[in-house]
């Protein structure tokens, strides 16, 4: 039935004479339709040659004969080697011993090559000594294949050939009127170049060596020399106390060094009852601040008055507590008190850079007897000296410098005072840089003797006193290039190589052992030190000493050191110059795996930035928001140390201590980086006296800064099945069932646990016949270092995205370590409040308040990778199977079957599937590693390069299990016990021992051991799903003395 | 009339074919061509057998000396007029020791050849060595050379007589002229019909056929189905074939034959292909892999020549690895140039494919020829199988796992077996068919 009723749109409508009607009525669309500009110019339009006709013509013809071309496969050639060498199987890996020293990073590793390429860096096992691979580490592979670098020798921007680059330095070298020829060097730490460098002075007039660390460690370097009479760092070992309290020392970063967190891990595993206890007092969220199981807030005054106290304290002697608030006091007499219960069983550390600071925690270690302490090894990889680096300007500015020679370092780059250098520069008569870029010094040098990267050359490493390393190069030099020493060798009038010299110069090293020996370990211990000509040359500190009255003295004031730090003074904000865990000082700024590697802290990737506490970023008007995407918006602030001005963003950071901001450095690097690698501001204009506390000013300008973080949500919100955590009072004393219970689920008014199979909904999956695949991940171990995240992108081809995908939640990491803050003090006040709420009002103003992080949170990191569900909710959602179950656990992923509908990404409960959104190798949209070829050698041949369209996630490393098996197979033998332990990479990467992978079904393996521990628990164990990845409970030391 | 014309021009163009075709009905048979015997000289000017000096040449001097060219050692040829009788005898014998005394020949021999040392043979008699420099100084027979006017017959008609090919063009030919004379007869007649004004009677009001069809409905939609059917038939056998290269077959830069190699030969295929035995790839073999042999064989057998690649084709294949490797055979050096070769890539798998020789080869034992087909017989290499994924999988449904003498294997196969209740498990009980075996 129709209705009569009439319907109006405007009340225009009843006025029936109505024009504005009429015109509607007639015409849709009140003004035309500017269809002639819509279409632009019609003069051109008709000129054009190409008719629409013809357009559809091309169309057709290209559609047609690129359909056609598609049918044929392409012709591949196939080059077999003339002389195929006899190490080399193609498809069969070689493993070779190397040592990474650029300067920052020291570690003994172990280099895997397919068909001599470089392609991954795992640890060295067989090393005792700087054995722990960081992130960086294990991404300067890529740095090998870098579009970016020089392929050879230049003069100012012209090539020249190093037979010409020889004879016209050395002409200058051999006449420099009287002035001074100066070598700039990175820390080498090297015996065979610090003898290299003494025949150098004998050779050439008026030389000096200054070492130049980017990032200085002057003053502990110094502190140590006055107590000990040895330029080094004092060298600990964590493993060996039960209590540990480090006042801003951030040890399981880069501090002195870094390489302490497989030591510190092993304490925090609770065995029989007992772990470490860390206190740490500190400004900025660090992460050793994250793990530590009391993080006590302090600004740096503040933590040179924490110092001083705790020195009254635990040596009764000197001192005062100045200044100190109570509140802090408080803390430091509990710190200290737990120190002398422990007595020689604990450890303080400090980063504080004062050589009074430095000296205190000395004297408080010999004081109490620290077993962490060994004062007979001292490490020797930091050998910089900020005074001699100024006094080299100086001398620059002077004019009294003839020639430079800048190996290993970028001062232009890393000074606080570049302008002074710039100016200085011009007044050196020859400058020439030993550089692998054309970085901002290199081009400022007149000639650029391009050297190659650590895995193309060979070298010595005495990591610390008695711990000798040797580089070896695992592939032919990509380019014409020339390391360092073997310049120095030719320049020095020497015709052997520098591999002929290393040889020569450990000769007094060797011992009993024989240079291959020593070259397949790739390390070499010497307890005693045999007294020989040679040995002194190493032992001499590398670098001259600059004679300062301060240095000079023999025995050290501390009592007045401790006066001094007491007295303190703060000023309005401090900010605390730091480096991060992707970037370090910044050599590798030019490595996309790390640039997208996320920070554990703020989980910002591609960026630095000003961290704010919450408190003063209010009172600045300064904010972060989320905005619709779901990505991280942040204002800008201008902040001012002196005359250096910056503008940076900023990034509220939950436990920064309010009164201090951070800045990390190493970014913002312009010169010699590739476009998307131009991110972050550089930092080092503010490191003015290479301190890394500056006081500054800070104040808020316009503008919104586009963060690219991976977290959005950032507390735990009371869920306590995703994180366990206990304290180590009640894991002590109560069952386990209190503190880690399986979930239950009512059937027929019987409670159940979930993990029974009277509730699956599945049929039972058999894990028992064969191998069984499982990974334990311990929260306790788990530092969050990040090692493991970089060892999978480098494993399993994953793809680097960019920031602007990153921000859109693209990233690609197969394996991602979540860190969530607690929103009160502890995470158990999250859950007491959680189950407090009662009522829609209060879940309402709660949840709420609960989305926000305390201001001294605790902290967790969880990593996440593909949980191996033998119950897999993917597996049942995709229409195509794609993705299946293997009998060995592993959740199968097959690229070719994928059509990208992208079920099973939102049907997994763990958020762990990456999706290709677009075709990341050979694009150049991706202008990264994958679109070029040399960056293309780094490629995993063994791992499918994943097209667009595709899903794609953790696949337990089946490349590598299935090679183990095989092994096994050929050899007609069982695998052994422990084989496939180091077969995942993020396992075999990781050095505090927080991943376990193996194979359950092995008989009296740790794994299957791990399964069942009491502090065994699967993610989400409410699902049902029966991961094979088991999380083990985090425990924290809460007892005070 | 234009029908003449054409009429004439076609029995022309038949009768030329005729003749052309009958030009061609000339056996000739390749068993005819004159055989040459290579080894007819008898005896030589030194006296010695040469039969049995052939026979002491091929086991003692061969590895070194060649009779009519350099080799490690000098050409053997003529030795008998460069040398006395004594000489070469304690030459063979001890040719260190003549050296050591200073013999001026000895030592400008020695210094010619790289100052490499010949070995003794001090188990040699003076006969024996006579009987070797007998068959060295046995000439060299001139090349057989076919008599002019025949070879290139020989290859045509391929010594079977009248093809069948032939046959059936000549078939056809008198069929087709069959056909053109009925439709010339046919003509006349009209024509004559036409002059003679007969009235041909004309078949009116009878639908034509294709109208016929149109009309009726169900014929059409047979037919259109039918069609459909075909065409989808052809269509998805089309696609299906898309990226299979069974048979491709390219050529490649040096022809190398297996045939030759692994077959007449018998050289075991991993001799060459040795990482199959431990490597995913079976490899092809670097250049030095085949200097191994070829450095002392630098021209293939008469008998190796067939009537499609002659000796000389074979030994101008080998000069190709010569270049490519580097290898100067007059100075029995290498040069230092290398050009390598690009072979053309036969048996391609996507990359989102893994396939591991060893795996099979190795611990499973299977046969190369059972993927790569009869390669013994292949002169050229061609892909043999489809290496489609269903070619893979049904292997590993019908292959029983090797288990025998395999520690490995020994508890799983206890278990699954029983599982499973047989006797012997096929691999793709043994997981063979799980995605993540061969895609990741």
């Amino acid at each position: 039935m129709s209705s009569n009723k009439k319907y109006w749109k405007s009340v225009e409508e009843l006025n029936e004479n109505s024009s504005i009607v009429e015109t509607l009525q007639q015409n849709e669309f009140v003004k035309e339709i500017p269809t002639d500009e819509f279409l632009g110019d019609k003069t051109s339009l008709e000129n054009s040659s190409t008719s629409r006709r013809d357009f559809l013509k091309y169309v057709g013809f290209s559609t047609a004969a690129a359909s056609l071309a598609a049918c044929e496969g392409p012709v591949k050639k196939s080059i077999p080697y003339v002389v195929q060498p006899d190490r080399i199987v193609p498809g069969v890996a070689n493993y070779y011993a190397t040592t990474i020293a650029d300067g920052y990073d020291f570690a003994s590793v172990l280099i895997k090559t397919r068909e001599g390429r470089p392609i991954k860096i795992e640890k060295n096992n067989l090393a005792k000594t700087n054995s722990d691979a960081n992130a960086r580490v294990h991404a300067s592979v890529l740095s090998l294949y870098d579009s970016t670098r020089l392929q050879g020798p230049k003069k100012g921007n012209e090539d020249i050939s190093w037979d010409a680059l020889d004879k016209e330095v050395s002409a200058k070298l051999n006449n420099l009127g009287g002035k001074e020829l100066v070598l700039l060097t990175q820390t080498y730490a090297s015996p065979s170049t610090a003898k290299l460098i003494s025949e150098f002075k004998a050779k050439h007039q008026n030389v000096r060596h200054v070492v130049y660390d980017a990032i200085s460690n002057d003053e502990a370097l110094d502190a140590y020399q006055l107590m000990y009479g040895k330029r080094a760092l004092a060298d600990y070992d964590f493993s060996k106390v039960d209590t540990i309290v480090s006042i801003a020392a951030d040890f399981l970063g880069d501090w002195q060094g870094g390489g302490y967190d497989g030591g510190y891990a092993q304490g925090r595993i609770p065995k029989n009852g007992k772990m470490s206890r860390h206190v740490q007092f500190e400004a900025n969220m660090s992460l050793t601040g994250a793990n530590a199981d009391k993080r006590v807030q302090a600004t740096p005054s503040q933590q040179k008055q924490v110092l001083a106290a705790l020195y009254k304290y635990v040596t009764g002697s000197g001192g005062s507590k100045g200044g100190l608030d109570s509140g802090l006091d408080a803390q430091v007499v509990k710190a200290a008190k737990q120190i002398q219960k422990a007595g020689s069983n604990a450890v303080v550390v400090s980063g504080i850079q004062d050589v009074d600071a430095q000296l205190l925690v000395l004297e408080i270690n010999k004081a109490i007897h620290s077993k962490a302490f060994n004062e007979k090894t001292p490490r020797t990889i930091r050998q910089g000296n900020a005074k001699g680096v100024a006094q080299l300007i100086k001398s620059m500015n002077a004019g009294r410098v003839g020639a430079l020679l800048v190996a290993g370092v970028n001062p232009v780059y890393s000074l606080p005072n570049t302008e002074e250098f710039k100016t200085g520069l011009q007044k050196v008569d020859v400058s020439v840089a030993f550089s692998m870029h054309n970085d901002a010094t290199a081009e400022l040098c007149n000639y650029i003797a391009t050297t190659p990267h650590y895995l193309e050359s060979w070298g010595d490493v005495e990591l610390k006193e008695g711990s000798y390393s040797l580089m070896q190069p695992t592939i032919r030099p990509l380019f014409d290039t020339r390391q360092f020493q073997e310049t120095l060798l030719k320049w020095n009038g020497n015709t052997a190589t520098y591999h002929e010299y290393i040889k020569d110069a450990w000769t007094g090293i060797l011992g009993g052992t024989s240079w291959n020996q020593a070259l397949h370990d790739g390390v070499l211990e010497k307890p005693a030190l045999a007294k020989q000509e040679l040995v002194d040359a190493i032992a001499m500190p590398e670098g001259d000493v600059v004679e300062e009255a301060s240095v000079k003295s023999t025995s050290p004031d501390v009592a007045s050191a401790a006066r001094r730090l007491s007295t303190a003074k703060s000023a309005e904000f401090e900010l605390t110059l730091y480096t991060k865990t992707a970037l370090g000082d910044g050599q590798q700024a030019n490595n996309p795996w790390l640039q997208e590697l996320p920070d554990p802290i703020s989980r910002a990737s591609w960026d630095n930035y000003l961290t704010v506490s919450k408190a003063d970023a209010d009172a600045l008007g300064l904010t972060n928001e989320n905005v619709a995407n779901g990505a991280l918006n942040g204002s800008y602030a201008k902040i001012t140390v002196g005359k250096s001005e910056l503008i940076v963003p900023v990034l509220i950071q939950p436990g920064q201590a309010k009164g201090s901001v951070g800045l990390a450095l190493g970014y913002g690097k312009i010169k010699g980086v590739k476009e998307d690698m131009k991110v972050g501001v550089n930092a080092y204009p503010l490191y003015q006296n290479f301190n890394d506390v500056q006081s500054v000013s800070i104040a808020a300008v316009g503008g919104v800064h586009e963060f690219a973080c991976v977290q959005l949500h950032n507390t735990l919100m009371g869920r306590g099945d995703i994180v366990k955590e206990t304290t180590l009072e009640v894991f002590n004393t109560k069952d386990k069932h209190y503190w880690n219970a399986i979930p239950e689920v009512s059937k027929n008014h019987i409670e159940f646990e979930v993990t029974s199979p009277e509730v699956d909904l599945w049929d039972e999956f058999d894990p028992s016949i064969g191998h069984h695949f499982n990974l334990s991940i311990d929260l306790n171990a788990c530092t969050g270092c990040g090692a493991c995240v970089i060892a999978c992108h480098a494993e399993n081809n994953v793809p680097v995205v960019g920031k602007s995908e990153v921000r859109r939640s693209r990233d690609m990491h197969w394996l991602r370590i979540d860190r969530y803050y607690s929103s009160e003090e502890s995470f158990d006040g999250d859950n007491q409040k959680k189950d407090d709420i009662a009522g829609l009002g209060s879940s309402l103003s709660e949840f709420g308040e609960m989305e926000n992080p305390s201001d001294n949170p605790q902290v967790v990191f969880q990593p996440v990778m593909c949980q191996h569900c033998d119950h897999a909710p993917c597996e049942t959602v995709c229409p195509v199977a794609a993705t299946s179950h293997g009998r060995q656990g592993q959740n199968h992923m097959a690229y070719n079957r994928c059509v990208g509908t992208r079920y099973c990404a939102n049907n997994c409960p763990y958020k762990v599937r990456r999706f290709n959104w677009f075709l990341y190798n050979n694009n150049d949209e991706f202008d990264y590693y994958m679109n070029n070829d040399l960056g293309r050698m780094v490629l995993n041949p063994d791992v499918t390069v994943r097209s667009r369209g595709v899903m794609e996630k953790c696949s337990f490393c089946i490349q590598s299990t299935q090679a183990i098996i095989l092994k096994a197979k050929r050899e007609g033998r069982m695998v052994e016990a422990g084989e496939f332990n180091d077969s995942c990479a993020c396992s075999a990467a990781c050095s505090s021992g927080a991943m376990r992978f193996g194979d359950v079904n092995e008989e009296g393996s740790k794994i299957a051991e791990l399964v069942k521990d009491d502090r065994a628990y699967h993610l989400l164990e409410h699902v049902g799903v029966k991961p094979n990845v088991v999380y083990q409970t985090k425990v924290r030391n809460t007892t005070e003395a | 009339m234009k029908q003449v014309k054409h009429r004439n021009s076609a029995s022309k163009i038949l009768i030329l074919g005729t003749v052309f075709l009958f030009t061609f009905f000339n056996p000739v048979y390749a068993q005819d061509a004159p055989a040459v015997d290579a080894a007819v000289a008898t005896e030589a000017s030194s006296g010695g057998d040469v039969a049995k000096g052939e026979e002491l040449f091929k086991s003692l001097c061969a590895a070194c000396h060649k009779r009519y060219k350099k080799m490690t050692g000098p050409a053997l040829f003529g030795v008998a007029d460069k040398y006395e009788k004594e000489w070469i005898y304690s030459w063979v014998k001890n040719s260190a020791a003549m050296i050591a005394s200073g013999d001026a020949q000895a030592i400008a021999v020695y210094e010619e050849y790289n100052k490499t040392a010949m070995n003794a043979f001090p188990q040699l008699s003076n006969a024996d060595i006579d009987n070797i420099v007998a068959y060295a100084m046995v000439p060299k027979a001139d090349p057989p050379t076919p008599p002019p006017g025949t070879g290139s017959e020989v290859s045509e008609s391929n010594g079977s007589g009248i093809s069948v090919n032939v046959m059936l063009a000549i078939l056809a030919l008198v069929f087709l002229m069959l056909v053109v004379v009925l439709f010339l007869v046919n003509k006349t007649l009209r024509n004559f019909a036409e002059a003679n004004n007969v009235v041909l009677p004309q078949s009116e009001g009878k639908t034509p056929i294709w109208k016929a069809f149109i009309e009726n409905q169900f014929l059409v939609l047979v037919t259109v189905v039918l069609l459909m059917l075909a065409s989808g038939y052809y269509v998805y056998g089309y696609f299906m074939q898309v990226g299979v290269d069974q048979g491709y077959q390219p050529v490649q830069p040096i022809h190398y034959s297996h045939k030759i190699h692994a077959g007449d030969n018998e050289i075991e295929c991993k001799y060459c292909h040795s990482s199959a035995r431990v490597s995913k790839t079976s490899g092809i073999p670097s250049l030095n892999v085949c200097m191994n042999c070829h450095k002392s064989i630098s021209e293939v057998a008469e008998a190796t020549a067939t009537a499609e690649h002659s000796k000389e084709f074979y030994d101008g294949e080998i000069q190709k690895l010569y270049k490519a490797v580097g290898w100067d055979a007059d100075s029995q050096s290498y040069t230092g140039k290398t050009e390598p070769v690009k072979w053309i890539r036969i048996h391609n798998l996507p990359d989102f494919a893994y396939f591991n020789h060893s795996q099979h080869v190795t611990v499973a034992g299977v046969e190369c020829q059972k993927c790569h087909g009869p390669v013994e017989e292949m002169e050229v290499m061609y892909q043999f199988a489809p290496l489609t994924m269903g070619w893979c999988v049904n292997c590993h449904r019908e292959t029983n796992v090797k288990v025998a003498d395999n520690k490995y294997y020994e508890k799983i196969h206890k278990e699954l077996s029983k599982k499973y209740g047989v006797d012997q498990l096929t691999a793709a009980q043994m997981g063979g068919l799980e995605c993540g075996k061969c895609h990741y």
